[in-house]
């Protein structure tokens, strides 16, 4: 394994922004197409009316809700992951944190807009936004729902300046790499950066307080999306374990984002010299561990609701162990538990297929959680009143998968605009200091993380 | 000269007259510094820059000092201040009963105090580093050879009877290229 020089690491990441070959303008036009077609059915939505979904009496949270929910988690990849490599110091983050990072703000985004979506008058929805009026929403503090509102924003604003500060640097390397409008663009995206003592010492400083703030903010955002579902009286949602629950679901999920990300972005930008197995193995390691975590949180919430034996919360129980849900129950379990398990579990399936194919699995059978925490429990409350079914709709479907287009689409556009891996943080590796980092072997140089 | 060429000359803040080298690594970087401070400049006066933290080096160690984190504490103050004072506010002027809980509850408002303090740390880091770092404004050398791995050692404003002492000193050490504006 080699260790690129400064020249060719300016070369290999400024390659993706300086040349645009035939084959970007081919995957932006389908992703795009596949991102107006859910623009397209939005607005049949609103034009036919909610109709045309199928979201009805008592399921009023289906696909939308399912994909607010799973989206907010995969942002958990990012920041959160980011900030607590940074605060440890690990030096194989260097090339990862970026990638991670993006995903975050780009998922926040995708989510943050289905409240939006899942509005029957969407051009009203204004009437959500926080300020006082007669119709007394903005005084509600109390509402998980205003909750929301001020976590996800926060978390939003924290994790795009802590995406954008480390940015500087690199928005100063394709400054001078570049002529023409490019260069005056980047020249005010550097903001005048130059790289003196000061300024190196600054952006560190403000890294790490930035990092210290968003990791329990992060933690808090998707408690807090939890709330949305634990201060309901719904079986099987009022539960003390929901915040970490979901807490340990987003970082799962988040974790399995990252991989798959960075499986495509090696493959298709040939970063094969800055992202290197070890990378996928370590973060592996870390998606064995989750996986885990999660059986453990599962286990704790069957259990302790098979042990009550409510009728209300054993009806909902049955519904996902062996009727009408069962098959996708299933499905997540084997995604979400024994396909990590398996393969990450064993040191030589540990590779970067083994990665992706768990990765993978844990995407679909995380999404299938958020709908089935959703779902079997709304169509299946108290009284018998409020028994129901929801068949999701091809409106639904496509608004649904075309999130994952729109993620896609985002994502390559970012990577034509700014070097998806950090040049000044992979520079600075190639510098360690004597203190923090010993002269050691290449294992050594890229940080092992011994479970 | 090409447009290209003419777009990679070094900038200059407007009147400045500077000397400085350029040098390929930290170590003859510092020791640029050093024969800098030997030569009578004082460190406020030398100009370092780099496309990566050198905090091998003593010379990275300059200006690290900072009130960044008790500036954030600050800001998260102010942040938790405002979060209270709109919860409070709000629900003292828009009296809603919600399932029997006080008005003024404090469990359901500690979420937004703690989302409004962290995002007043947040933005108080972010003002502070633009503002410390001086982000934003065109005052000194810069060369852009310093994107591919250059470290640049120089003095702007040299008197001009100092300046044979300081190319001296800047041509000494190993790898340094020297460069006048």
């Amino acid at each position: 394994m080699t260790h690129p020089s400064h020249s060719r690491i300016n070369s290999d990441l400024l390659r993706p922004i300086l040349q645009t070959s035939w084959k970007f303008y081919a995957l932006v036009t389908v992703l795009g197409g596949i991102v107006v077609a859910a623009l397209i059915a939005w607005l049949s939505q609103m034009y036919f009316g909610f109709g045309i979904s199928g979201i009805t009496w008592p399921v009023y949270w289906g696909f939308y809700v399912t994909s607010f929910v799973f989206w907010i988690g995969i942002s958990h990849a990012g920041t959160l992951i980011s900030a607590i490599l940074r605060l440890v110091n690990a030096g194989w983050r260097r090339p990862v944190t970026r990638c991670a990072e993006v995903i975050t703000v780009f998922a926040l985004m995708i989510g943050a807009m289905f409240p939006i979506v899942h509005l029957g008058r969407p051009w009203l929805a204004f009437w959500l936004f926080p300020y006082p009026s007669e119709r007394l929403i903005w005084p509600n503090f109390r509402s998980p729902l205003v909750w929301d509102f001020f976590a996800i924003n926060t978390y939003l604003t924290g994790s795009l300046l802590f995406l954008f500060l480390p940015m500087l640097p690199d928005f100063a390397v394709v400054r001078d790499k570049s002529t023409g409008l490019r260069h005056r663009i980047y020249s005010v995206l550097a903001l005048g950066w130059r790289g003196t003592p000061k300024q190196w010492h600054r952006l560190e400083s403000g890294m790490a307080i930035m990092a210290v703030a968003i990791v329990p903010v992060a933690v808090s955002v998707h408690t807090i999306v939890s709330f949305d579902f634990s201060m309901a009286p719904v079986p099987m949602w009022q539960s003390t374990i929901f915040g970490p629950y979901f807490v340990a679901g987003a970082i799962f999920s988040g974790i399995a984002g990252l991989l798959l990300a960075m499986a495509v972005l090696r493959r298709v930008l040939h970063l094969e010299a800055y992202l290197h197995p070890v990378h996928f193995e370590n973060l592996g390691k870390l998606l064995l561990v989750m996986a885990l975590l999660w059986g453990y949180f599962v286990f704790n919430e069957r259990l302790v609701t098979y042990y009550g034996n409510e009728p209300s919360e054993m009806a909902v129980f049955w519904r996902t162990q062996r009727e009408s849900f069962a098959p996708l129950y299933w499905t997540m379990v084997i995604g979400n538990f024994v396909l990590p398990l398996v393969i990450m579990g064993v040191r030589r399936f540990r590779t970067i297929t083994g990665c992706v194919i768990a990765s993978i699995g844990v995407v679909v059978g995380m999404w299938l959680e958020r709908f089935l925490i959703i779902v079997p429990a709304l169509g299946h409350k108290y009284l018998p009143y409020s028994y129901g079914v929801y068949r999701p709709q091809l409106v639904e479907i496509i608004i649904a998968a075309a999130t994952f287009a729109a993620m896609a689409l985002l994502y390559v556009l970012f990577t034509k605009l700014v070097p998806i891996i950090s040049i000044w943080e992979l520079k600075a590796g190639e510098h360690p200091s004597p203190d923090l980092m010993p002269p050691g072997n290449e294992e050594h140089r890229l940080g092992e993380l011994h479970l | 000269m090409t447009r290209r060429e003419s777009q990679r000359q070094p900038e200059l803040g407007r009147g400045v007259k500077a000397v400085y080298g350029l040098y390929p690594d930290g170590a003859s970087a510092q020791q640029a510094v050093n024969r800098l401070r030997a030569a009578g400049v004082v460190d406020a006066d030398i100009a370092i820059q780099s496309a990566q933290p050198m905090e091998d080096f003593e010379f990275g160690q300059r200006d690290k000092a900072t009130w960044m984190w008790w500036l954030a504490c600050g800001g998260g103050l102010v942040g938790m201040m405002s979060a209270l004072g709109l919860a409070w506010l709000t629900e003292v002027s828009w009296p809603i009963n919600v399932g029997g809980l006080p008005i003024f509850a404090w469990w359901p408002n500690l979420i937004i105090t703690f989302e409004l303090t962290m995002l007043g740390a947040i933005f108080t880091t972010v003002v502070t580093l633009v503002i410390t770092a001086r982000l934003g404004r065109r005052s000194t050398i810069y060369d852009p050879a310093v994107s591919d791995g250059k470290i640049l050692v120089g003095v702007t404003n040299p008197p001009d009877s100092a300046i044979g002492d300081l190319e001296k000193a800047l041509t000494a050490p190993p790898g340094a290229e020297l460069k006048k504006i």
